[in-house]
């Protein structure tokens, strides 16, 4: 007798079966070892569902960390950069952690559940590092990715749907809010999160009751257009949020090879989320150090002139290709929803100044042939993307 | 009597690649090999039917790109084929695979650690960073660090730049890298025994040393240096095993009009007034030329074939105590049909996969006790490879070649030769131990090549067999290799050089020696240059 391998193939989410029935595309794409979609039907379709009406992602394969115990918090303060004293239970943070030398490690939100207990949820894997961290500490790190079943309910009429489904105190939920709901015995989380800068959920559950969950949910929305969404039609909705995708406008620190390739907080305009006031968490003194003498990088937004989507494109300070790129173009999109050239950058300090002017140079392929424009580009502050309603409590019902 | 530029002695990869660059350059050469093969230890033949053996070395990586590009080896009938993966087979009937696919040798780390599987990826990074700053100083000439030459001054600011620039924590990273033992190097990321195990195994391939010897941790980076087609790490296998390598160069060489001799050992180095004047053949020929390069390891070329009164003193006894030391035996087996790892399921792409019998850094350490005892392991380390299975060509269809690589072997059983009964009960030992994870292995066997470091030194003039040409110690590497002050490729003696795997980089199938004394020669002799470059990577 043989013993049986590993799945072999990509892992299936257990909201699988759903998401199989409706897909037309048979567009799939491997994401941290689990099939995720590309997009279901239409990825153009899918994008405005999200700033429409509602679109449901799938956040499984997510990575997903509990941390529990008495020194939860102390330990959370130490590792990431902003000061997790403020988050109380109930609310959830956007945070950044780092190595020793200010590096990002990565990216990721934190929930804080309940008093000595969190769950941080990131794009890679850092059971080792969170491990390594916990010395001292009276904590335990348990990776909980395929525990935990995630869905993000994202779109203008989200919060419709969610009080269909009768969610009670689901309007009182201020963005970055968590709370908790029995949904047919279990617990059901619900955070005012997620990745598209508009009114939205992220729902997450234990996965016997997943299928449960979703056909709940797409029973409440029916009638306020909810659509499954792919990796796609989200990736979009990020860029016009100005929102940072790890491997994309930063690598993890401790993954990367080549000096020189790794950004820290403040080149990532994160210095928000910086405390200095704490004396104590990974890469401050670095970070302390980086402050006082000036970073090297500076993360833009940019807001391209015409409509050629700067994707890879090299920035330079001058139109006139005489003088060396100054940085490039990380993630690029015409904005269908502001009618928008946009693009995140990374430019050497100290160029990128809000308000600046520097030129994308941009080629684009028509009908097999190849042209080039130097397009040029304004540094802006904001996302391009901030609807009044992601802000509102309660929202309305859209 | 014909007149050469330059003699080359010793027909292995090195050998061959030297001399195809010299040819290049329009030099008269001539390759002198003793056996009636070339190859030296990249060769493969045929000894039993119609199998053929890859009967060295028979898996390829370090093979520099720039070389197979540059002498265009692919018209001379090379043809590399990527292969993955690899598996531990446990005491307990389970195993451990190592995946190609990197999510599914996720899941199966997490299997046995999640921790280790999360881990594996800092480990990988950390490691490639010590490769690439080992890669960029493999086509280079380590500079000598006593001299004030403008070339050293300059290569030594570039070794000086390259290590700055990986930052302080690196740098220390670096130097502690460099002389660790391979299990602190693991235990500093893993915490499962057999996933340490698993990976400990490239620290001491072709090594007289054990896990916990300081300076392991680099001869894992030396396997892992490599690539197949940019992906860095990766190995793979010669279409017709690792002789077409040594063919591909010897064709190239051969097509820039260089003669290759065989059966044409040499006696003797000649030497007049403080110069090389050629070789004289054991069979008596003498053939003179201004340059003659050694493609033997250093022990040989000074020890074997030179006068001792032709060196001086000092560097004669830096190569007397040169470590060279034979450790590794082979087994290549013709099998009448495919081996049934009942372990893993039938159709695993863990078939196609580097295979190993030992699961515990124990029992990694007491295969080593035997070695140091002066014996052959009981229970020793294999990596073995059924290359068949991708390569139609080395066996009749559904008759397959087993290369089943032994660690530890050692040169002499207790300081005296092998008896052939010996040979045959170490053989006896490792078909055991695969017979133990395999029930019908034993039955499949038609024949057997077993070789021990004595019948490695033996056909192929390897000093004990070693085969790196030389322990791969920070002592024995960069500008101390082979000996301080003659790490340039230029023996003591003028017009003489050397370009085997005594020399910097070192051993493995990667003719970067080969190709770094023929730019240095060709630099001496004023002639152009027809050595490639680094292909660089930033
Ligand atoms: C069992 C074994 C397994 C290995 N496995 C691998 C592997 O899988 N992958 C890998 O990359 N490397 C492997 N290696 C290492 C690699 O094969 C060697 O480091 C490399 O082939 C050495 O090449 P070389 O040209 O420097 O020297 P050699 O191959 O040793 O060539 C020296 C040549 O000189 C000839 N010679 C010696 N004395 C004389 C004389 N007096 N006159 C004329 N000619 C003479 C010899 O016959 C030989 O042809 C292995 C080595 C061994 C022994």
């Amino acid at each position: 007798m043989s013993n049986a391998e590993v799945e072999q193939r990509m892992l299936r989410s257990p909201f699988y079966p759903r998401q199989a029935e409706l897909d037309m595309l048979s567009a799939w794409h491997g994401w941290k070892g689990y099939q995720a979609a590309d997009a279901f039907y239409c990825e153009d379709m899918e994008y405005f569902a999200i700033r429409n009406s509602t679109g449901v992602f799938d956040l499984t394969p997510m990575t997903k960390y509990r941390i529990t115990g008495t020194d939860a918090l102390e330990y959370m303060d130490r590792l990431v950069t902003r000061d997790m004293r403020k988050v109380q239970p109930g609310r959830v943070a956007y945070a950044v952690w780092c190595d020793d030398q200010g590096q990002v490690i990565d990216d990721g939100t934190i929930f804080h559940l309940r008093d000595n207990e969190y769950r941080l949820c990131s794009q890679e894997r850092h059971l080792d590092w969170l491990t390594a961290a916990a010395i001292g500490f009276d904590v335990a790190v348990t990776e909980e990715t395929a525990d935990v079943a995630g869905l993000a309910v994202q779109g203008p009429t989200s919060f419709s749907v969610l009080s269909n489904m009768g969610i009670k105190g689901i309007g009182e939920l201020k963005p970055f809010g968590l709370m908790h709901a029995d949904f047919r015995g279990s617990e059901l989380m619900i955070s005012r999160t997620g990745f598209t800068g508009d009114l939205g959920y992220e729902l997450w559950i234990e996965p016997g009751k997943a299928i449960d969950l979703w056909d709940a949910l797409f029973e409440a929305g029916k009638l306020h257009g909810i659509r499954a969404i792919g990796t796609h039609a989200l990736n979009l909705a990020r860029i016009e949020a100005g929102y940072l995708q790890a491997g994309n406008e930063f690598l993890p620190a401790d993954l990367t090879v080549r000096p020189g390739r790794t950004r820290s907080p403040l080149e990532l305009g994160l210095e928000w989320l910086v405390d200095f006031k704490k004396p104590n968490f990974n890469g401050r003194r670095a970070l302390a150090e980086e402050k006082r003498r000036g970073s090297r990088w500076r993360l833009v937004k940019l807001d391209i002139e015409g409509n050629k989507a700067a994707h890879n494109s090299y920035i330079f300070a001058k139109a006139k290709r005489n003088r060396a790129a100054i940085g490039f173009v990380t993630s690029a999109a015409w904005s269908p929803v502001c009618k928008q050239n946009i693009a995140i950058g990374t430019v050497r300090a100290p160029h990128g100044a809000v308000g600046d002017s520097v030129w994308v140079e941009v080629y684009y392929q028509r009908e097999m042939h190849w042209s080039r424009v130097m397009a040029r580009a304004t540094v802006v502050d904001k996302p391009f993307w901030f609807p009044p309603r992601r802000g509102a409590t309660p929202p309305g019902p859209y | 009597m014909k007149t050469y530029d330059a003699i080359v002695v010793g027909a292995g990869h090195n050998g061959l690649a030297n001399a195809a660059f010299l040819a290049k350059a329009g030099l008269n050469v001539v390759c002198v090999e003793k056996n009636d093969y070339i190859g030296g230890a990249t060769v493969s033949r045929n000894l039993y039917e119609d199998w053929t053996y890859s009967n060295c070395s028979y898996v390829c990586s370090l093979l520099r790109p720039e070389i197979y590009r540059s002498l265009e080896l692919h018209r001379h009938g090379l043809q590399v084929t990527p292969y993955g993966g690899g598996v531990t087979f446990l005491q307990d009937g389970g195993y451990y695979g190592n995946y190609h696919d990197s999510e599914v040798a996720y899941r199966e780390k997490a299997r046995f650690s999640r921790h280790d599987a999360d881990a594996y990826e800092r480990y990988s990074s950390d490691t490639m960073r010590q490769c690439r700053f080992i890669r960029d100083f493999l086509l280079r000439t380590p500079p000598d660090p006593t001299s004030f030459k403008p070339k050293d001054i300059i290569e030594l600011v570039h070794l000086g730049a390259k290590f700055m620039e990986m930052g302080e924590d690196r740098m220390y990273e670096t130097i502690r890298f460099w002389t660790m033992s391979v299990a602190e190097y693991l235990d500093e990321y893993f915490e499962s025994d057999v996933i340490k195990t698993a990976l400990s195994g490239s620290g001491i391939i072709g090594t007289a040393l054990g896990i916990h010897s300081p300076g392991t941790a680099y001869v894992l980076l030396h396997h892992y240096m490599g690539e197949v087609d940019g992906n860095a790490g990766a190995w793979g296998f010669a279409r017709g095993g690792m002789g077409a390598v040594a063919k591909a160069l010897a064709g190239a060489y051969q097509s820039y009009g260089g003669e290759l001799r065989t059966e044409s050992g040499v006696a003797q180095i000649v030497v007049k007034n403080g110069r090389v004047k050629g070789v004289a053949l054991e069979n008596g020929e003498e053939i003179d030329a201004p340059v003659v390069v050694s493609a033997m390891d250093v022990k040989r070329t000074f020890l074997k074939c030179m006068d001792k009164n032709d060196l001086p003193e000092a560097f004669h006894n830096r190569v007397k105590n040169f470590k060279i030391r034979g450790s590794s035996g082979k087994l290549n087996i013709a099998l009448d049909g495919l081996p049934e790892f009942p372990a893993i399921p039938k159709g695993s792409t863990l078939y196609h996969s580097d295979m190993h019998t030992v699961d515990s850094m124990e029992r990694m350490e007491r295969a080593y006790d035997d070695w140091k005892a002066g014996t052959w392991s009981k229970d020793p380390y294999v990596d073995m490879l059924i290359p068949t299975l991708v390569d139609p060509t080395m066996a009749p269809p559904g008759k397959h070649f087993m290369s089943v690589f032994v660690q530890y072997c050692p040169y002499e059983i207790e300081g005296r030769r092998w008896t052939p009964e010996e040979r045959d009960a170490f053989g006896k030992t490792v078909i055991d131990q695969i017979g133990n994870h395999s029930p019908n292995f034993k039955d499949l066997i038609r024949h057997v090549e077993v070789r021990t470091p004595q019948d490695i030194e033996d056909d192929i003039g390897i000093t004990e067999g070693n085969i790196f040409h030389g322990e791969l110690t920070m002592d024995q590497l960069l500008f101390n290799r082979p000996v301080p002050g003659y790490a340039q490729y230029r023996g003591p003696v003028g017009g003489l050089y050397m370009c085997a795997s005594s020399a910097h980089p070192g051993g493995g199938v990667m003719a970067a020696p080969g190709a770094n004394a023929a730019r240095e020669i060709l630099s001496d002799l004023k002639r152009r240059n027809t050595v490639p470059e680094n292909f660089g990577d930033d």
